[in-house]
Formats: structure tokens, C-alpha cells, sequence
């Protein structure tokens, strides 16, 4: 053993793992402000899909016996937009805007689940794409967006209809469905724990922000909505497959079953549509009007009156279907009652900005545009709840211009606020005001040429989901209007998308507190660090960064929180 | 900072408002079937509503968004503007804009619940006529169940009755609406629902299947006809009649039968010994009085010689999708089927 061989080793370079890639952080991250921002990203993916949809409607539509589209692709195409936006775009980019910020919001350093959380992404992006994808099978869902029974699981028209062999059309619907309520109730979930656990010190129910106030407001609705559709997709696929009947009136079962199992899902899914979107708005219109926001109190227990109420008028939906006129009667009831928190709500905006000092960046201009379509759509609303007026106008394109102005006027609004508004947090960069504007007063213009000239049409007598119309009966110029308005709004969408790829390449940097706002996020580097605060920030009023900012008018020195 | 941009803001509010009321006004002269030209007491009801309704959102909608373009001039950032005083809120405001929604909330929905009274109860006593309205997919068919008579497309009516439909489907849900006359009910398979309307003065009302019922419910119209009431008893007793047989069309009968029309079709005195007003015994519409009717297959196509030989030679190029196969037939034969068919008046 005189000589001792040394053994040569590479130089020891540790590898990169896969999860530490530019890539692999984002696919294996459990980060809530990661995994809101692909929340947002694939929401924004399908709301352009589902423009993309809307397109092709109105220029079927746009003159008399249109023929771009076959009817069996019309009626694919008007039942996938709405599943799109509804389940894919406006859903997911809530969930992954409270992602964002609701952790930031109320000081803590995540979502009380990051694994769930990263999971409830996941199955959205793929449930997204199982529902997209039976375009390629040349099978996509054309059962209208809630699909009613007994159309959705008729194999033979015409003659009784019997569930045989039926086209998997609707297969693709229940299942994508399905599955994304699966998504739904897991970001729920943990939106709840989160909210409740996961406070920062001195951070009371009571002085949480707004945002986060309707994030758990829809959070319990979604909780309590969503087992109504599992339990109505789940029995519509046993009626296809299984040879069960429970909508089929020839053995005992009831089409109306489907509908009442819907729409008790349906009518809370609209306020978990429109909820976080009052949220947003209670956010930016006390920024840039330098107030706080006016009644907090009767902001706040209005959402949590309206999740209530919004259990209680599904049949609203149903005036047509021939209930018993006591029945009507209490749900035109409970429907007029849930305007009352709602005008509330309106009113209190108003006020907050009424002696303010409003400065109109480009999210301000969409709160205020939210605050003027959304009341449209809400008086709309209440025409449609006067049953006999709505015998005439309910499936007719009257429908169709009231939620549209609440979901395009109201939630796309709010939601174009809420991306100019923290946009500058979740990239350090700021969008271009001048684009912002240009793209506002577009999209202004285009809903109010798209949607408004819809009332008439509805009074016209042209019913909705018609993918042809005659040309003498009075609906010709109202379309072509339409249809020119819907490609100024997608004009909009595409200054957006231009303005968003220019901004992000070299936009002007934010800081970490461009508006001067009030609530936590800001008090934190743009974008923050994966652990968000330094130290965890201590909240001694509803306003904590103002505070930190104006210790000699703090809000906890002047007003009782 | 001021933004030029946004001086136009109440520009842009005079124009919509302009917009708003002169469509209106286009709405309610012009136009078929709108809702706000009633020809019948449910229609007129149920505008009424709608001009009561507007009246309170025009006023609701003026004042909010009023306050609001003001707030937006008045409150705009000018240089040297002090910060604003920081209002939290203010319990009396507050309970004075629950209360003051309230209150015309009430009203509304007080007028709401007495007009649906008034429009779902079906009067008793005057004139009656009663009528099965059958959805199919996707053609309407009518049965007069007291009269014995069956007919498709066209509803006839006498002028000053209560016209009392009762809703029928075994397929999927439909909905009766008739714009002028009365709104919608939905037919729904396994409910007995029922409506009621009347007409004041003769004409034609477009009528239309509301609720989305497959692949061709955009091609499910129908027209009401109003008849004075000598004029419509001229026509049930027209349509109680079996079918004619005219010698002349002799081809087109044999065609009728021999390349399998009767499948799916009747006609009186030539495969149907009566006018079977149960719902559903045929596929297709009962052709006894073919003839006499305004439009063929659910108001695609207006009855004319031309636009059934067009229908006849490949029925799936029309409509497609519908229930009747594309026959084959030849040009003559197209020729002598139409000739015979158009002869059932």
C-alpha cells in the first residue's frame, strides 16, 4: 500500500432541479401570487376564446338569413360563449384575482392551502381545455349554456323523447362542468380558512378590505351553490347513460327538475359572478376619490344580505314555465327585495366619491363606467322581475342586453379596474394610462352600441338563441348595429392586449405604492417577495397604509373601527 | 390632472339618451311583432306594465347617473385642491336610501302582482274557443278538439273570444309566445299548462317558439289569424271537410301515397278516416287542408307553388335537420305532388 490512488471527481456542480427552472417554477409552484397570476393568464386565454365565440355570433346575426355558420355550429358556438365566460373566464379570473390579493390584502404570507390551491388551478386549465376541446371532435356542447332537460339527453327528435345513444355533446358539458366545480369548491375552500385564520394582528372581521369582504361572501356562495349543479350534471348523466329518468316526463320524471336543480345553483353563481366585482369597485373608488369608502358597514352587510337573498329567487328564471301564481308571486317578491341592498350599494359609491378628489387613472374610469352600466343592468333587472312584463321578455334578446350590461358593463368593467389597479403590483410596472384611456372610451362606446340596442330588439319580439332570422320583421338594422358595436369592443381588447405586451416589455416602473392606496398590498415591494412582508404589518384601523403613511389623521385616532 | 378625453362624457350621455327614446318610439309604431303594439287585453296589460317600468327607471336612471356626471365635474382633481374632509359614512343617509328603493320597489311590485292575477286567470262566460297548441320539433300543430279540426302553422281565430290554449309537448320544452297577443308559456312535457288570449281586430300576429329547443328553433314560427267570427265559422266548417278528390290531381295522389308521405302525413278521406284531434298520432302536420295554409314547415317558407316544389325537391337544403327525408323525387314528380297538395284548400 505504498501509493494511494486518488480517486478523480468531477467538480461537484449541482444540478438545477426541474422546480428551480424558469418553467418549473411556475408548473410546481404552490405561491398564491403565482399561481393567481396563471389563474388570471388562462382566464384572460379563454375570455379571448369566448370573444372569439361572440364574434362569430354577431356576424351570423348581423344580416337576415345569415349564413356563416351552420345551425348545428351556431347553437355550439352560442352555448360554448357563455359556458366560457361564464365557468372560464369570469370564475377563474375572480378566484385568481382573490388569489393575488386577498393573502396581501390581509397580511398574511399565503393561502392557508398552497397545495389545494395549486390543484384548483390545475383542474380549471384542464377542465378549460376537456370542455374547448370537443370543438376538435366535432362534438362541443349545443345545449345552451344551461343546458335544459330534456333537449340535453334526447337521442331520437321528434318522436318521445328517450335517451338513445344521444351525441356526446352534452357529455363534454357535464363533465367539464364537473370538473370545475371540483376547482370552484377547493378555491372556496380555501378562501374561507384563509380569510378566517389568516389575518394579520388586529386585522377584526370588521376592518377587513372590501375586496376581501365579497371574496368570502362568494366563497360561502359558491359552497352552498355549487352541489345543486353536481347533484343536476350528475342525474343528467345517469339519465344518458345509465337509462335512468329523473327529467323524463314519459316515465314519471320532470323536465322542471333540471330546472329548479339549475337555477338554484344558477341565480347565487350570478352574485359569485358579480360580488367580487362590487369588491373590486369598493377598492378603487375610495383610491382615487382620496376618501375612504362611504358606509362601510352597509356595504359590507349588503353583500352578505345579497348572498342571502340570492338563494331565494331562483325561480325568477322560471316565470314562464307555468308555476302557481302564489309561487310567482313570492319569488317577483324576494327578487324585488334583493334590488334594495343592491341600490344600496350604488348609493354608497356615489357618496364615496361625492366630495372627493377623483383623479382619473385608467382603473378609476372603469370603476366609474362600472358604477353607470352596472345600473343599467340593475333596472333592467327589476323590469324583468315584473312577472306578467317578463312573460313577453324573458328568452328574448331583452335578456340578453340586461346580463350583459351586469356581466360585461358590470363584472369585464370591474374586472379591466381591477387589472390597471394591481397590475403594477404583480409586475412593478405600470400599463399605459394614454392606451387605457383609449381602450375605456371603446369599450364604452362598444358595450352601449352592442348590448343597449338589445332591449329593443327584445320588444321587438326576437327571441333569443335564433341563429337566422326573416328579414321582414323589423330586426335588420338593430343587428347590423350590434354587430358593428361587438367588433369595437374586440378593437378594445386588442389595445389591451398591446398595451399589456408593451407595458410588460417597458413599462414605466411602479414603485411599490404608485396610487397612494390605502390597504396592505401596497405596503410591500411591486412584485412582493415570495413571503410578501418583512415583518407581518400590525392593523389598527380599516385602512392600515394610510395610516402608516398619515400617522397624524390615522383613521384609528379619528374614527371608532 | 384633467383628461381631455373625458369632457365628452355628458356629450356621450345626451346621445344615449337621444338613442334610447327615439328607438322607443321606433319600437313601439313600427315593427311586427313588437310587444308594445297589443292587439289583445293581455298584451295591452302587459305593456302597460312596461311604460309604467320605464317611466320608474327613466327617472331612477336619470337621477343616479345625474348625481353621478355631476360628482365626476363637480369632484374632478384640479391643481391646488386641498385633501378632501374623510367622511366614514352617515347612519341617516344611509337608512334614507334603504327606505326611499323601498318605497318604489312596493309600488312596483304591488302593480306587478296585481296585473299577473289579472293575466293568469282565465275569464269565464262570453265567447270560448279552445284550443290544443302541439310543440313539435320543430312545427307547431293546432287542435280544435270541439270543432274536430287539426291544423299546422296557422292558428285561426275569431276576433272577441277568449282563446283558451292548452300547451302540449312529448318531446322537448317549447314556449307559446305571440308577441301582439300574449307573452310566454312554456310547453313543457308532463305539465298541463295552459293560457289564455284574445284578439281585438282582425289580422295576422306572428307568433314564435321562445324557448330553445334544438336545432332548428329559430325556424319555429307560426301566425295567428284573426277571423270576424262569421268568417271564422265559414272556415271550420271548410276544415271539417275530408279532403277533395278531384280527378285532375290524380297523379299527385298516387305519388302521396306510394312514396311513403303517409308515413308520417294524413289526410282525411285518404289514409285518416277522421280528424283525430289527440295530440301526436303523426309525425308530421295533417295535410288535409294543406292548401289553405299561410306557410309550410314551421314558417320557413311562405305556401306558394314555387317555395313547395323547393321544399319537396330536398327539404334538409330548407331546413335542415328536420324530420322529412329528402325523397328523391323528379321534377314531374315534385310538379304533380305540389299541384295536388296546394289543390287541398
Amino acid at each position: 500500500m505504498a501509493t494511494s490512488t486518488i480517486v478523480e471527481r468531477p467538480a461537484l456542480v449541482r444540478q438545477k432541479r426541474f422546480s428551480e427552472t424558469y418553467i418549473g417554477q411556475w408548473l410546481t409552484t404552490t405561491d398564491h401570487k403565482k399561481i393567481g397570476i396563471m389563474y388570471m393568464v388562462t382566464a384572460f386565454f379563454f375570455f379571448v376564446v369566448g370573444g372569439l365565440e361572440a364574434l362569430l355570433i354577431r356576424t351570423q346575426l348581423a344580416l337576415p338569413d345569415g349564413k356563416v355558420l351552420d345551425p348545428q355550429t351556431y347553437n355550439e358556438i352560442f352555448t360554448m360563449h357563455g359556458t366560457t365566460m361564464i365557468f372560464l373566464f369570469v370564475m377563474p379570473m375572480f378566484t385568481g384575482l382573490g388569489n393575488y390579493v386577498v393573502p396581501l390584502m390581509i397580511g398574511a404570507r399565503d393561502m392557508a392551502f398552497p397545495r389545494l390551491n395549486a390543484f384548483g388551478y390545475w383542474i380549471v386549465l384542464f377542465g378549460g381545455l376537456f370542455l374547448q376541446s370537443s370543438f376538435l371532435f366535432h362534438a362541443a356542447p349545443d345545449g345552451g349554456w344551461f343546458a335544459y332537460a330534456p333537449l340535453t339527453e334526447c337521442g331520437v327528435q321528434g318522436v318521445n323523447c328517450i335517451p338513445a345513444t344521444p351525441s356526446i355533446n352534452m357529455d363534454f358539458w357535464a363533465l367539464g362542468v364537473l370538473l370545475l366545480g371540483i376547482s370552484s369548491v377547493a378555491g372556496a375552500l380555501n378562501f374561507v380558512v384563509t380569510i378566517f385564520k389568516l389575518r394579520a394582528p388586529g386585522m377584526t372581521i370588521n376592518r377587513m378590505p372590501l375586496f376581501v369582504w365579497m371574496t368570502l361572501v362568494t366563497s360561502f356562495l359558491l359552497l352552498f351553490a355549487l352541489p345543486s349543479l353536481t347533484a343536476a350534471s350528475g342525474l343528467l348523466l345517469l339519465d344518458r347513460h345509465l337509462g335512468t329518468h329523473f327529467y323524463q316526463a314519459a316515465f314519471n320524471g320532470d323536465p322542471l327538475l333540471w330546472q329548479h336543480l339549475f337555477w338554484s345553483f344558477g341565480h347565487p353563481e350570478v352574485y359569485i359572478l358579480i360580488l367580487p366585482a362590487f369588491g373590486i369597485v369598493s377598492e378603487v373608488l375610495p383610491v382615487f376619490s382620496r376618501k375612504p369608502i362611504f358606509g362601510y358597514t352597509f356595504v359590507a352587510w349588503s353583500g352578505v344580505a345579497i348572498g342571502f337573498l340570492s338563494f331565494t329567487v331562483w325561480a325568477h328564471h322560471m316565470f314562464a314555465v307555468g308555476l302557481p301564481v302564489v309561487a310567482q308571486a313570492f319569488f317577483a317578491t324576494s327578487t324585488t327585495l334583493i334590488a334594495i341592498p343592491t341600490a344600496v350599494k350604488i348609493f354608497n359609491w356615489l357618496a364615496t366619491i361625492y366630495g372627493g378628489k377623483l383623479s382619473f387613472k385608467t382603473p378609476m374610469l372603469f370603476a366609474l363606467g362600472f358604477v353607470a352600466m352596472f345600473l343599467i343592468g340593475g333596472l333592467n333587472g327589476v323590469a324583468l322581475a315584473i312577472v306578467p312584463f317578463d312573460y313577453q321578455v324573458t328568452d328574448s334578446y331583452f335578456v340578453i342586453a340586461h346580463l350583459h350590461y351586469v356581466l360585461f358593463g358590470g363584472a369585464v368593467f370591474a374586472i379591466f379596474a381591477a387589472i390597471f389597479y394591481w397590475f403594477p403590483k404583480m409586475t412593478g410596472k405600470l400599463l399605459n394610462e394614454r392606451l387605457g384611456q383609449i381602450q375605456f372610451w371603446l369599450m364604452l362606446i362598444g358595450v352601449n352600441v352592442t348590448f343597449f340596442p338589445m332591449h329593443i330588439l327584445g320588444l321587438l319580439g326576437m327571441p333569443r338563441r335564433i341563429y337566422t332570422y326573416a328579414p321582414d320583421l323589423g330586426w335588420n338594422e338593430l343587428n347590423l348595429l350590434e354587430t358593428v358595436g361587438a367588433f369595437i369592443i374586440a378593437a378594445a381588447i386588442l389595445v389591451f392586449l398591446f398595451n399589456f405586451v408593451a407595458s410588460l416589455r417597458q413599462g414605466q416602473p411602479a414603485g411599490g405604492d404608485p396610487w397612494d392606496a390605502f390597504t396592505l398590498e401596497w405596503d410591500t415591494t411591486s412584485p412582493p417577495e415570495p413571503y410578501n412582508f418583512k415583518t407581518i404589518p400590525v392593523v389598527r384601523s380599516r385602512r392600515p397604509f394610510y395610516d402608516k403613511k398619515n400617522p397624524e389623521t390615522a383613521d384609528w385616532k379619528v374614527a371608532v373601527h | 390632472m384633467r383628461i381631455p378625453l373625458f369632457r365628452g362624457k355628458t356629450r356621450w350621455g345626451l346621445l344615449l339618451l337621444t338613442l334610447l327614446l327615439s328607438s322607443l318610439l321606433f319600437a313601439a309604431c313600427g315593427g311586427n311583432p313588437s310587444i308594445l303594439n297589443p292587439a289583445g287585453p293581455v298584451a295591452q296589460d302587459e305593456a302597460n306594465l312596461f311604460w309604467f317600468i320605464l317611466g320608474v327607471a327613466t327617472f331612477v336612471f336619470v337621477v343616479v347617473e345625474g348625481i353621478l356626471i355631476w360628482s365626476i365635474i363637480r369632484f374632478r382633481e384640479r391643481p391646488g385642491m386641498p385633501t378632501p374632509r374623510q367622511i366614514h359614512g352617515n347612519t341617516t343617509l344611509e337608512i334614507v336610501w334603504t327606505v326611499a328603493p323601498s318605497i318604489f320597489l312596493f309600488v312596483v311590485l304591488v302593480f306587478t302582482i296585481r296585473t299577473m292575477f289579472q293575466v293568469d286567470t282565465i275569464p269565464t262566460g262570453g265567447q270560448q274557443l279552445e284550443v290544443t297548441a302541439v310543440g313539435h320539433q320543430w312545427w307547431w300543430e293546432f287542435d280544435y278538439p270541439t270543432q274536430k279540426v287539426i291544423t299546422a302553422d296557422d292558428l285561426v281565430v275569431p276576433t272577441g273570444t277568449v282563446v283558451h290554449v292548452k300547451l302540449y309537448s312529448n318531446n322537448v320544452i317549447h314556449s307559446f309566445w305571440v308577441p301582439n297577443l300574449t307573452g310566454k308559456t312554456d310547453v313543457v312535457p308532463g305539465h298541463d299548462n295552459e293560457k289564455w288570449f284574445s284578439v281585438d281586430k282582425p289580422g295576422t300576429y306572428h307568433g314564435q317558439c321562445a324557448e330553445y329547443c334544438g336545432l332548428q328553433h329559430a325556424n319555429m314560427a307560426f301566425n295567428v289569424i284573426a277571423l270576424p267570427p262569421d268568417q271564422f265559422a265559414t272556415w271550420v266548417s271548410g276544415q271539417q271537410q275530408a279532403a277533395a278528390n278531384n280527378p285532375q290531381y290524380a297523379r299527385g295522389l298516387a305519388l302521396f301515397k306510394s312514396k311513403g308521405c303517409t308515413a308520417c302525413h294524413g289526410i282525411v278521406g285518404v289514409n285518416l278516416n277522421d280528424f283525430n284531434t289527440q295530440p301526436q298520432t303523426l309525425v308530421g302536420p295533417n295535410l288535409t287542408h294543406f292548401g289553405s295554409r299561410d306557410m309550410i314547415a314551421g314558417g320557413v317558407l311562405k305556401n306558394t307553388p314555387e317555395n313547395l316544389a323547393k321544399w319537396l325537391h330536398d327539404p334538409q337544403a330548407v331546413k335542415p335537420g328536420n324530420d322529412m327525408p329528402n325523397l328523391g323525387l323528379s321534377q314531374s314528380e315534385v310538379n304533380d305532388l305540389v299541384a295536388y297538395l296546394e289543390s287541398l284548400k
